[in-house]
């Protein structure tokens, strides 16, 4: 076990790198000069411009570009942005905040969308299974920011419940708005998901044997079905962390949360390759540590699972 | 965002349906009693680019910090009249050289005294080409610039100059002062206008912890204007907000009606429209594109669209053959009478716009709408097409591939561009388009590659309220901000004895006849002068943009 653990998280450095690389370039060849664009009709002197680009190293190769990158991340420097800010204090900022919305998004997903998928599945064909199909349905084919901004105005503005923007106010109450609207799409798949595979357990002859060896209801649900049902939907939540971490611009954006996927928007847009490979960087190491946990939960849901 | 009118529509649908009560009438009733000299006001902005130093601060978002936090020899009224700030008297006899009396008294809010030696210490260090400066530039009037500001331009490996930084001098010869309260400067030629733009932030005093390390005094600047930082570190939360107070020590012009002002950082418009709606935020210069047609319905009695010395124009570079000789004067006047510009700022800019007169802006002292030779910015079809028939007849031109129009597409600037290509095609017969870029920096380049394939948007936002600011860095033979090179020794001649007039009519009208020869080349053609719609919460009183289109900060009376 713990060597796998060790093989697995020895593949983090050829992924790391090809990742960084790959996000390095697709930056630098994005066109337009960044550092002109920093300013407007009224461009500074050209040695103001020419400094800047020396400290960037933008004046450099794309090979030495990358170089310096590496050599500086692999001694803890990750240097300034274009507005002079250190990004190391930039990552310190944004993660927490994009944690506590993934991890509420999290939470909204796989709490609500397991019990609801759970109840759907035992009660198939149901009037309560018949609704929650149909909700879900809705639900995933309403786009994010449909959600988004209707949420917003009936919630934030008219409503008053919460604050319709989170701003500098990033605490896990001020983020429940956004973390639902986040977590609303999931939900339905994980929903769909669960209920999905909690009919096909149903069926499965462990689950006659439990029964009739006498065993609970709940026990046979919670034991037998529900346990056996997990694997597909920990992949789905598995990979859909990563995809919570870094991909919700949208919903950053929207509720103007200070957070990864604003700031990695406005990076790209100001074609900070430095800024949005740090951030990427991270987000590797979310992924790759999310993945690991998701295989080993696999291990622990069904122990016929063996990694040696 | 484009959707974000149908989901409001989608969402007050959702309000009916709901048919919830109940919340709905707090907001408006309640106190227009008296306004409240002490609340804090919030307003919209965005992470400032630089550490918050005056002369290294040249956009928006540093700006408007900037000009809260200090206070200059002069300041700029809410029409952009200057009033004496800080100077008790200037004085010229020939506008080279001047005499600047400092007022005795004044202090940073840490407590150091203002003296006539603050000044040189401050404009010598923002000239100083090793310090860097953004605004350096601004000081290139004064004798002696041309030394501290030196460069070294070595040439690469790949051909490419790089330009460093080597000063002959450390301070400006024209730059004395006298005593604690007198400071003389020498220009290197007279300059009439050159006391208007002492109101500029990059005249600013810093105190002289600002010239020791400048950039960790820009992250909790100490200044002497109206309002000071919150906190004497940590104001400023990076990517967040930057908090300031009243300064109660202040004494200028620009008394703080309110106890603060709290700039909120939005990445975009949409989200502080939002809050506004939902006075969760006090003040925004930035109504969304697809709000600007309702921003008067949605704040009725809370929006104000003002002029700002901001205007547009469509630039004609005299590289490209279509447009050169006579043929090219003439197809330069039917391209500017091809142009509708009363309907386009009626239907695209819903009134935020306003057509053209000449080629600075209406706001400023001097202004005329009435200079001879700008009957072209009038639309006529008829006009247009027998001058393009008459230009044919000279040299026909090249049809082959379509008149592009450069642009970056991200502020909104498609809609316009593609109904002025119409008009093109519609009464010349041309074939015209839009040439889209992601990026400003992208057009940017071509215009300063001399590379471009046709026309390009252009623009211009006044530094200090002055005609020549927008004529001299924009049109002058060699200027900063002339990157279609254009030049005409006449237009330049002219400015040159408009800077040298003996008073500021005798020079505007200089300036005026300046532009009787830009309306006779049309190196761009005037569009539209910018209003700037603001809107404000149920938390404020009103609130007002002075004439660059900024929101006057100070004057907003919180509620």
């Amino acid at each position: 076990m713990i060597r796998y653990i060790i093989r697995r998280l020895l593949q983090v450095i050829p992924v790391f790198l090809g990742t960084t690389l790959l996000v390095y370039y697709m930056v630098f060849a994005l066109p337009g000069d960044p550092i002109a664009a920093l300013f407007g009709e009224r461009q500074p002197p050209q040695s103001v411009i020419d400094a800047l680009r020396s400290q960037y190293n933008l004046d450099q190769p794309f090979w030495v570009q990358y170089g310096l990158f590496l050599k500086n991340l692999f001694t803890f420097n990750l240097g300034v942005d274009f507005t002079q800010q250190p990004i190391a204090a930039t990552l310190a900022r944004i993660f927490p905040v994009t944690a506590m919305l993934a991890i509420e998004a999290l939470i909204i997903q796989a709490v609500f969308g397991v019990l609801f998928g759970v109840f759907a599945g035992l009660r198939k064909g149901k009037l309560f299974d018949s609704t929650v199909l149909v909700a879900s349905l809705v639900v995933i084919a309403v786009p994010t920011f449909v959600l988004g901004f209707v949420f917003q105005l009936i919630f934030g503005v008219q409503l008053g419940w919460a604050k319709p923007t989170v701003g500098a106010n990033a605490d896990w109450g001020n983020l429940i708005l956004p973390a639902v609207v986040l977590g609303l799409v999931s939900f339905a798949y994980v929903l769909r998901l669960t209920r999905t595979s909690v009919i096909e357990n149903m069926n499965a002859d462990y689950v006659r044997t439990a029964t009739a060896k006498g065993l609970s209801r709940p026990r046979v649900v919670l034991a037998h079905i529900l346990r056996n049902s997990m694997i597909p939907v920990v992949t789905y939540l598995g990979a859909n962390l990563g995809g919570l971490m870094g991909g919700a611009i949208v919903t950053e954006g929207i509720f103007n949360v200070p957070g990864v996927g604003n700031k990695l928007f406005q990076a790209v847009q100001r074609g900070e390759g430095p800024t949005v490979v740090a951030i990427v960087s991270v987000l590797v190491l979310v992924f790759v540590v999310a993945n690991l946990l998701v295989d080993l939960l696999y291990a622990w849901l069904d122990p016929r699972i063996r990694y040696e | 965002m484009r959707f974000t009118r149908t989901s409001k529509a989608l969402g007050i649908a959702a309000i009916v349906a709901l048919a919830v009560t109940g919340c709905g009438g707090s907001g408006g009733g309640g106190g227009q009693a008296g306004a409240d000299p002490n609340k804090v006001i919030t307003a919209y902005s965005n992470e400032p680019q630089n550490p918050l130093l005056p002369a290294n601060t040249n956009e928006v978002y540093g700006g408007r910090v900037v000009e809260l936090l200090f206070e200059g020899l002069r300041a700029y009224g809410p029409d952009g009249k200057p009033v004496n700030a800080l100077a008790e008297s200037i004085e010229t006899a020939d506008s080279q050289n001047w005499t600047i009396k400092v007022k005795s008294g004044a202090k940073f809010t840490n407590g150091e005294a203002i003296t006539a030696k603050t000044f040189v210490d401050s404009w010598n260090f923002a000239a100083l080409s090793t310090n860097l400066q953004n605004n350096g530039f601004f000081f290139e009037s004064i004798e002696g610039y041309a030394d501290v500001s030196a460069v070294k331009e070595t040439k690469g490996a790949d051909g490419k100059t790089t330009s460093t930084p080597a000063p002959k001098a450390q301070t400006m010869s024209g730059l004395v002062a006298k005593d604690d309260s007198t400071l003389t400067v020498k220009l290197s030629q007279p300059e009439a206008d050159w006391s208007l733009r002492l109101g500029y932030s990059a005249f600013y005093p810093l105190p002289s912890e600002a010239l020791k390390d400048p950039k960790k005094f820009g992250e909790n600047p100490v200044g002497n204007g109206p309002y000071k930082m919150a906190k004497e570190t940590g104001a400023w939360v990076h990517d967040q907000s930057i908090s300031l107070v009243k300064n109660p020590d202040y004494n200028g012009p620009r008394t703080p009606k309110n106890g603060g002002v709290t700039f909120k950082f939005y990445t975009d418009p949409g989200p502080a429209y939002t809050d506004l709606q939902g006075d969760n935020l006090d003040v925004t210069d930035v109504v969304p594109p697809n709000a600007l047609k309702t921003y008067t319905t949605d704040f009725p009695d809370r929006n104000a669209t003002k002029p700002s010395a901001n205007n547009s124009t469509l630039n004609i570079p005299g590289y490209n053959p279509n447009f050169q000789g006579e043929a090219g004067k003439l197809r330069r006047q039917a391209l500017s009478y091809a142009i509708n510009r009363e309907e386009i700022t009626k239907v695209i800019y819903n009134g935020t716009r306003t057509p053209a007169k000449d080629f600075t802006a209406p706001v400023l002292d001097g202004y005329t709408d009435s200079i001879p030779g700008n009957e072209v910015l009038a639309f006529d079809p008829a006009k247009a097409k027998d001058l393009w028939a008459q230009a044919e007849k000279i040299k026909p031109y090249d049809n082959s591939k379509p008149l592009q129009i450069a642009s970056n597409t991200d502020g909104g600037n498609k809609e316009w561009i593609e109904a002025v290509a119409n008009g093109f095609k519609n009464n010349l017969g041309i074939n015209a388009e839009i040439q889209p870029f992601a990026k400003f920096a992208e057009v940017l380049n071509l215009r300063k590659a001399q590379n471009l394939p046709g026309l390009t948007r252009a623009g211009w936002q006044g530094d200090y309220p002055s005609l020549y600011n927008f004529l001299g860095p924009v049109w002058a033979t060699g200027a900063s901000s002339n990157y279609e090179k254009y030049t005409n020794p006449e237009f330049d001649k002219l400015l040159k004895e408009g800077l040298a007039a003996k008073t500021p009519e005798e020079a505007n009208a200089k300036f005026n006849k300046a532009q009787e020869i830009l309306f006779q080349d049309l190196p761009g053609l005037p569009l539209w002068y910018r209003a700037t719609p603001i809107v404000w919460s149920n938390n404020v009183v009103k609130a007002e943009t002075g004439w660059n289109g900024g929101i006057l900060y100070y004057n907003i009376e919180a509620k």
